[in-house]
């Protein structure tokens, strides 16, 4: 990073429509932002706002109708689904509301996973380390189904950060999660964001989690609210 | 190629973890059970055609054997062994064999007698067989009789009433009956015409004083060793024969064991292919399962930087990894089986068969690589189109693009390689065509019935009585598309299982049948038509029913279609020596009845023409509508071949190559013969006959019968083994369509306890579903199985298969059973389970 002002992530007129039967739905229209490295957004709105939508688009997962998405440095629709890919495994982190951990992986094989795709060699003591940094050291041999919503989301976690990415998106994390673990989550996110100097984009229904954050988007009717 | 090395490390890794998850185990079972059946027959049937080209060899005795009207020069023996082969001789004429004392005629009896004098080491392939009294069990013999001593037929033992330990005279030398002979396998099926054997030592010729010149002799030296020698001196021979000397060779081998073990091998071919495929659709099943259960996986892994390209090469490679494992097992096991197989049908077979060969390995290894690539790279390749945005919103499912044509593609590779591993392009095709045909029927029929129980009507008629019913049958129809594919495989499953047990059971009881034991052992030659009524008032006298006379001609063949016939035109030896030999033909007014005409029409009254059995047909390249020219006697006939027969040649009755109607024969001079069967301590009405009527000639076959059966029970026994194989693929594909849709009914009964369904409600509803597919499946496969089983008796094995009740019992009652028990036992899992548990394992 040659400045810490620089912008890693902007969206610019984004705009989202899908048929559904004979008419058009339109679920964004003409999103504008950016993001600057090291910083954490949160993007808030009522369910159906179309939080998913566009954080899916950010993150490259699905294509816009319109508007661009410049990530890192690279235009990500200029780019095809398996560039889009690379870039994702090189730069960019998840977290799910699901948590989207391999039922027949153990923990340590979940969080190895995104390593190996990369062809790292030292795969299994970077899971080690990074799952003794969410207080999973004792745990790595154990199935999802053995864990607890909030390790899995710990391992989740875990495996988001094992690359190092310089962004992570965050789909309501706690969603799936009682208050207690969901705070627990929440401050793992928030110190790995700061000691990785990751950049955060966390979509979130809880609106005193959003104020940890050091900026909010407002969706309201695929919108940015003012 | 770095890149590529880490993929193959990462497929590794993921084959590792997907077989911990026992996600794999069921592939892993269809890919050995598939490959072990296949080359366990193909490196059986490799080691039977070479055993059978050797048991040829015993039937001649040698692997060559020249012949002689003249002793041989000197130099031929020596040259025999000089090659450094072993070398044995015979001499063979007929005399006069007499019993008692030469100053009591009243005791005196003679026979003629084809008296065959042999070294000591006769026959070098092959064993004589003896037994110390007639009926009595035999033993194969290790040499040829010693000096003093002869072996004759029990034929000559009653005609001459000289047990073993008696004397009999031949010329001037005397000699003690040491044994009674029960098979001489070169002499095979030919016995038409020879006179009761007798066997002597070769040093005791010169004391008889029969052999002199002038006298009618044949003189045979026999030669056996390695191939390339006895090619090498067949070649040498050849070029020094003189007149009244011939190199003779491979002779057709007796047919019953030739049919016997020729369906034997279409038998277990059929196997194999049944095992092959159904382990294919147990490996579609089972990959589809587990492309279902790894979308959300890859959609991960997308998310987490895998290219497409990437997920194609990881598991790729991770189903590569398992194929090499799976088949290189399956060729493991094939080759166990295939020794135990060897080992049922060793006796038949004769001791050491040939080392098998290592092209049924690689031919099974490629068929279960082809099974693999045809049928789990379809559903396969569709993992690599999952969606990354599937990780957000889960309905996101998967573009499905042509994988039908992969499916087709993967077919039709896989039928190449089956039929070219069955060496027989007619039954390849018919198994995969059927096949296709059969899966595509059972969905379409479960389909369109599926549809019609849980039709509008039926559902309010009798829903209205009970909640679990009205569920059930409107799940019926909510899947319909869905169960019409399980109800589908679940069919073919079950196809198998019924085919490959009741089915089976009936073949093989119908095989069985065509040697019954109450078949003829006798066979009755030279009764002249003027004997014909006393010969048959003699067995109506005699109590051994009314014997079936066939006239015989004897004629040569001499032109086809007005061109010489010739043995050098052919270069098969079968079809030579079948020209250079008298045809034995017959003449009848109606197809004799354990015959079947293949092609064309018997003669119409008043009509000529000529019905050729169709193997010899095909072996002379003769066609309906072909003139033949015969001569009987000096004398010439010709006709058109206007029918082609089959026989059977297990049934050990009287069968003729070529029959024309009597207007066409009648009047040559003919005699007749007839096979009939003279059950145990018959043998004095045997003797009879041959007093009243001395030219008749008697001949026993009971050995030949005997062997045919026991032929037929080993074979039997063999054929068992690769069912097991068959039985093995046909249950996994059960198992595979009765999980194929376990994971999204465990959901669907979660969620309806959420709402509050009771267990009883969710049971209820599952198992009237279940119990509607299970009768469904049982009556599809209970139709296939029964259609099949017939195709396969009429078609294949030409046997007659009458229609089994106990199959439509048990077929229904099989796939109602199956369900209900899977029913039973997934309402278990599921009510076990706390539903949120259920639901979270699931999303
Ligand atoms: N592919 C699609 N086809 C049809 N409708 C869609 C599609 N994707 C999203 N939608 C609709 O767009 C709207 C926004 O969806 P989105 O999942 O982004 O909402 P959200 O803000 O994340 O809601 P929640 O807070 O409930 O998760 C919803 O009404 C959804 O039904
Ligand atoms: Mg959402």
């Amino acid at each position: 990073m040659k400045n810490s002002e620089q912008t890693i992530l902007s969206a610019r007129g984004i705009g989202k429509t899908v048929k559904s039967g004979s008419s058009d739905l339109v679920i964004l229209r003409e999103i504008d932002f950016g993001v600057i490295a090291g910083e954490a957004v949160a993007i808030v709105g009522a369910s159906g706002s179309g939080k998913s939508t566009l954080l899916a688009i950010l993150a490259g997962l699905d294509t816009p109708s319109a508007g661009t998405v410049e990530l890192d440095g690279t235009d990500i629709f200029a780019l095809d689904e398996d560039a889009r890919a690379e870039l994702r495994g090189r730069a960019v982190g998840f977290v799910f509301q699901s948590f989207q951990l391999l039922p027949s992986l153990t923990a340590l094989e979940n969080v190895m996973l995104p390593l190996e795709l990369a062809g790292r060699t030292d795969a299994d003591e970077i899971a080690r380390e990074v799952l003794s940094r969410v207080e999973l050291g004792e745990r790595l041999a154990h199935y999802p189904k053995h864990l607890s919503g909030g390790e899995q989301q710990r391992v989740a976690l875990a495996r988001a950060f094992s690359v190092r990415p310089k962004l992570l998106f965050a789909d309501e994390p706690t969603g799936s999660l009682d208050a207690e673990s969901g705070a627990g989550v929440i401050d793992l996110i928030f110190e790995l964001n700061r000691g990785f100097g990751t950049t955060l984009v966390m979509v979130t229904h809880d609106e005193h989690l959003a104020q940890r954050c050091g900026r909010v988007i407002r969706l309201a009717a695929g919108r940015i609210a003012p | 190629m770095k890149r590529r090395l880490r993929m193959l490390a990462q497929g590794t890794r993921m084959l590792g973890r997907d077989w911990r998850a026992g996600e794999l185990r069921v592939l892993a079972a269809a890919l050995v059970v598939a490959v072990a059946s296949i080359t366990s027959v193909s490196f059986f049937a490799d080691r039977v055609s070479r055993a059978l080209v050797r048991d040829a060899h015993q039937l001649l005795g040698a692997d060559l054997v020249l012949a002689s009207d003249h002793a041989w020069q000197q130099g031929v023996a020596e040259e025999i062994a000089r090659r450094g082969l072993e070398r044995a001789q015979a001499t063979t004429f007929i005399s006069m064999a007499i019993t008692g004392e030469p100053g009591g005629p009243a005791s005196q009896r003679s026979q003629l007698a084809g008296v065959k004098a042999v070294s000591e080491n006769y026959p070098l392939r092959g064993r004589l067989r003896i037994a110390p009294a007639p009926n009595a069990p035999d033993a194969a013999a290790a040499s040829g009789p010693e000096r003093g001593t002869v072996w004759i037929e029990e034929r000559l033992v009653t005609a001459l009433g000289a047990p073993v330990g008696a004397r009999l005279k031949l010329g001037n030398a005397s000699f003690e009956v040491a044994a009674v002979l029960t098979l001489e396998p070169e002499r095979g099926a030919n016995f038409f015409n020879i006179a009761p054997r007798l066997f002597m030592n070769l040093a005791d010729v010169p004391a008889t004083g029969l052999v002199q010149t002038g006298s009618r002799v044949w003189y045979y030296l026999y030669a056996a060793g390695p191939r390339e020698a006895v090619a090498a001196l067949e070649s040498w021979a050849r070029g020094e024969l003189g007149r009244g000397q011939s190199v003779e060779n491979l002779e057709s081998g007796r047919p019953e064991v030739r049919v016997a073990i020729e369906r034997a091998q279409r038998f277990l071919g059929l196997t194999a292919l049944l095992a092959a495929i159904l382990a294919g659709v147990a490996i579609a099943l089972g990959t589809r399962r587990f492309v279902e259960r790894h979308l959300d996986g890859c959609a991960v892994m997308r998310c987490l930087g895998a290219t497409q390209g990437k997920l194609l090469w990881v598991f790729g490679f991770e189903f590569f990894i398992l194929g090499i494992f799976s088949c290189t097992a399956g060729v493991l096991v094939g080759y166990g089986a295939q020794f135990v197989i060897s080992g049922i049908l060793g006796e038949l077979l004769r001791a050491d068969l040939p080392a098998p060969s290592l092209l049924p390995a690689l031919q099974g290894f490629l068929v279960g690589l082809v099974l693999l690539l045809g049928f789990a790279l379809p559903p396969l390749v569709q993992l690599k189109n999952v969606p990354a945005v599937r990780v957000i919103r889960r309905e996101s499912g998967v573009t499905k693009s042509g994988t039908l044509a992969v499916y087709a593609a993967g077919l039709g590779a896989l039928a190449a390689l089956l039929i070219w591993q069955a060496g027989d392009f007619r039954m390849g095709a018919y198994v995969v065509a059927g096949f296709a045909v059969a899966v595509g029927c059972f969905a379409l029929v479960a389909w369109i019935l599926l549809r019609m129980i849980a039709s509008g009507g039926l559902v309010r008629r009798l829903g209205a009585r009970s909640t679990s019913l009205r569920y059930g049958l409107a799940n019926l129809r909510r899947h319909s598309r869905g169960n019409a594919v399980q109800v589908a495989s679940l069919a073919l499953g079950l196809t198998a299982v019924l085919l490959l047990t009741f089915t089976r059971n009936d073949l093989v009881d119908a095989w069985r049948r065509s040697a019954p034991p109450d078949a003829p052992n006798r066979f009755l030659l030279g009764v002249q038509p003027d004997q014909l009524d006393a010969v048959k008032q003699f067995f109506a006298r005699s109590g051994l029913g009314a014997p079936d006379l066939s006239p015989m001609v004897r004629g040569r063949v001499v032109k086809l279609n007005g061109k010489a016939v010739s043995a050098a035109d052919f270069a098969e030896e079968r079809a030579r020596r079948l020209v250079e030999r008298e045809f034995n033909l017959s003449f009848a007014e109606r197809l004799p009845t354990h015959n079947a005409l293949v092609q064309g029409e018997w003669f119409a009254p008043g009509e000529d023409g000529l019905s050729v059995e169709e193997g010899i047909a095909k072996t002379l390249g003769w066609r309906i509508g072909d003139e033949l020219s015969f001569t009987v006697g000096g004398e010439a006939f010709s006709a058109r071949v206007t029918s082609l027969r089959r026989l059977r040649w297990d049934s050990m009755k009287v069968n003729f190559f070529v029959i024309g109607p009597p207007r066409l024969l009648e009047r040559f001079p003919s005699s007749y013969i007839s096979a009939f069967r003279v059950e145990p301590g018959g043998e004095p009405l045997i003797n009879d006959l041959t007093a009243r009527f001395p030219n008749l000639t008697v001949v026993d076959v009971g050995a030949a019968l005997r062997q045919a059966q026991s032929v037929i029970d080993q074979v039997i026994s063999a054929v068992e083994i690769v069912f097991l194989f068959a039985l093995g693929a046909g249950l996994l594909v059960l198992y595979s369509a009765l999980v194929a849709t376990e994971d999204e009914r465990r959901r669907e009964a979660a969620v309806m306890r959420v709402y509050g369904a009771s267990r009883a409600q969710v049971t209820g509803s599952q198992r009237v579903e279940f119990l509607a597919m299970g009768l469904l499946a049982g009556l599809l496969a209970t139709a296939g199985a029964a259609a099949i089983g017939q195709l396969l008796a009429q078609r294949v094995f030409e046997l007659d298969l009458p229609p089994s009740p106990a199959l439509w019992i048990a077929g229904p009652l099989a796939g109602v059973l199956l369900l209900s028990l899977n029913a039973w036992l997934s309402a278990r899992k599921v009510l076990s389970a706390s539903p949120a548990l259920t639901l979270r394992d699931s999303v």
